[in-house]
Order: C-alpha cells, then structure tokens, then sequence
C-alpha cells in the first residue's frame, strides 16, 4: 500500500506535468475558453471568437503537486508489508 | 419654367435627404463588434471581451460633429478565460450582472472633430455607466463612414455602415466595484477597447 500511494503520487506528478507541458506549458491561470481574432474584411474590425479548450495554468499544476504531496504524506503513515 | 422650378426643387430635396443624419443599428449579426477589457493581475493579465453589444448611433456623413448615440453592452456577455474568475466577475461581489445588466455609454457631444473623408476623429463627451454608477467621460473616438458598404457585410441588404473604435480607461474604484479592495491582485485601472460596426439600412 505503502508503494502503492508513492507510485500514483509520482505518476500525478510527472503526468501532471507532462500534460502541461503538452499543452504549451501555460504559466498563467488554468483556462477553459481561448479567444481566437477573427477579422471582418468589410470594416477592418477584429472580433473575438472564444473557443471551448482545457489550458491547465499553474494552478493546474499546483493541485497537482499538492495532490501528490498529500499521498506521498499518507503513505507515510502507512504502516510497511511485513517481510 | 415650372418644369424647371420642378427640376430644382427636386435637386434640393435629394440634397437635403442625402444630407439628412442617419441612424446606424449596432446589434451586429456577424458576432464581430466587441468590447474588450484589461485589467493587470500579478500571475497574469485579467483579458477579456463582450459581444453583446447594441444601441444606436444618429450619423450626419456632412456634419459628423453632430454625432449622438448610445452603445450598451450586455454585462453577462463578459467573458474571460478563467471560469472562476469569470463566475467571480459576474458576481454580486464584482459586477453583479443580474443586477446591473447593462453597461452603456451615450454620448452627447463632440470635441476636437477632424474629419479626413470619411474618418473621423474627435472626443466624444457622454455619461458611462457601469454597476449603476453613472460618470461624465471623455473618450477618444474614430469613426469611419463606410458608404454602400452594408451590402458586402449582410447580402441582400443595402445601405451604409459606420464603423467606430475607441480605447480609454476607467478606475474600478470610481464604478463600486470592489472600491479599495484587492488592489494588489486586481488593478483598479480597467482599459477599455470598443469595436464596433453599426448598419444603416436604406
């Protein structure tokens, strides 16, 4: 159990940051909507379009390492397999 | 001679009508116009827009000093890309869009009107209300008279478009919103983009 819980909080951590850094290596706040410039050719104006895209920010990547941080903690406290 | 008198009078009156000031619909059904918002944040820039722009705007091409009009933004078509940031904003603590619905400008006068054939700039002197808190600005101003044009836009329409683009800066402070608190992660400056393109059916 013990190696169990270090396992999954050393894959949340390297998974964490692998699919942050997949997905640009956003160092701002995790986003759900990107805005994509669209220009109108009559009037010269530039619209904004949002378009529904997970961007995981530091926050992202902060719940991540904590999470890790608390099952590598309770392993801790995990009493080891008898030999 | 009556024909004559006719012909004249005739002139007269298609000089009058062409000269006549035209309201312009800001309700785009492209999804183009936008108002756009930033406010400085430690980690990042707070960027975000609204789409749901309307109101009118009464445009004289011979006399675009004499421009009046009112453009109103839908508050719960603010949109940012965080969704807790976004939840917060539209909030009662910030926004409080149930409330407040409405941002709006109406402009009253213009200032400083140079017009370049059909640009126009000037400094457009109107009420801005924001959270119910109604404030005299001035704000900077382009407009381009875009003649004919309605038809290349939306087909089968004809008519004129007027586009307008402005960019100025408000004090979150001024509108009640969150007045003295969270200066050090929300700047209390709020820039303010406009682009905005209005039609004038014929």
């Amino acid at each position: 159990m013990k190696r169990v819980l270090r396992l999954l909080a050393a894959v949340l951590v390297v998974g964490a940051i692998a699919f942050w850094a997949a997905t640009g290596a956003d160092r701002g706040w995790t986003k759900t909507r990107v805005p994509k410039k669209v220009v109108d050719e009559v009037t010269g104006l530039v619209g904004i379009q949002w378009q529904h895209k997970f961007v995981p920010g530091v926050d992202f990547l902060g719940a991540a390492l904590l999470g890790a941080g608390v099952l590598a903690g309770v392993s801790i406290f995990v009493p080891a397999k008898p030999k | 001679m009556i024909t004559k008198l006719t012909v004249l009078a005739l002139v007269a009156l298609s000089g009058v009508a062409l000269a006549a000031p035209q309201t312009f619909d800001f309700k785009d059904p492209k999804g183009i116009n936008n108002a756009g918002f930033k406010l400085d944040a430690p980690l990042e820039a707070i960027n975000g827009s609204a789409s749901g722009i309307s109101g009118t705007v009464t445009f004289d091409p011979e006399n675009p000093g004499a421009t009046k009009g009112k453009i109103i933004v839908a508050t719960a078509s603010l949109i940012v890309p965080n969704p807790m940031q976004n939840k917060h904003m539209l909030s009662d603590k910030w926004l409080d869009a149930a409330k407040f619905p409405e941002i709006s400008f109406e402009s009253k006068e213009f200032k400083n009107v140079q017009t370049t054939g059909d640009t126009t700039t000037a400094d457009a002197t109107g009420t801005f209300t924001l959270k119910g808190v109604s404030k005299e600005l001035t704000v900077p101003v382009k407009l381009n008279y875009l003649r004919d044009k309605l038809g290349d836009r939306v087909p089968n329409q004809k008519g004129d478009l007027l586009v307008i683009r402005a960019s100025f800066s408000i004090k979150r402070n001024d509108f009640n919103i969150m007045p003295g608190q969270y200066e050090d992660k929300v700047s209390n400056t709020i820039e303010l983009t406009l682009s905005i393109a209005g039609a004038s059916p014929k």
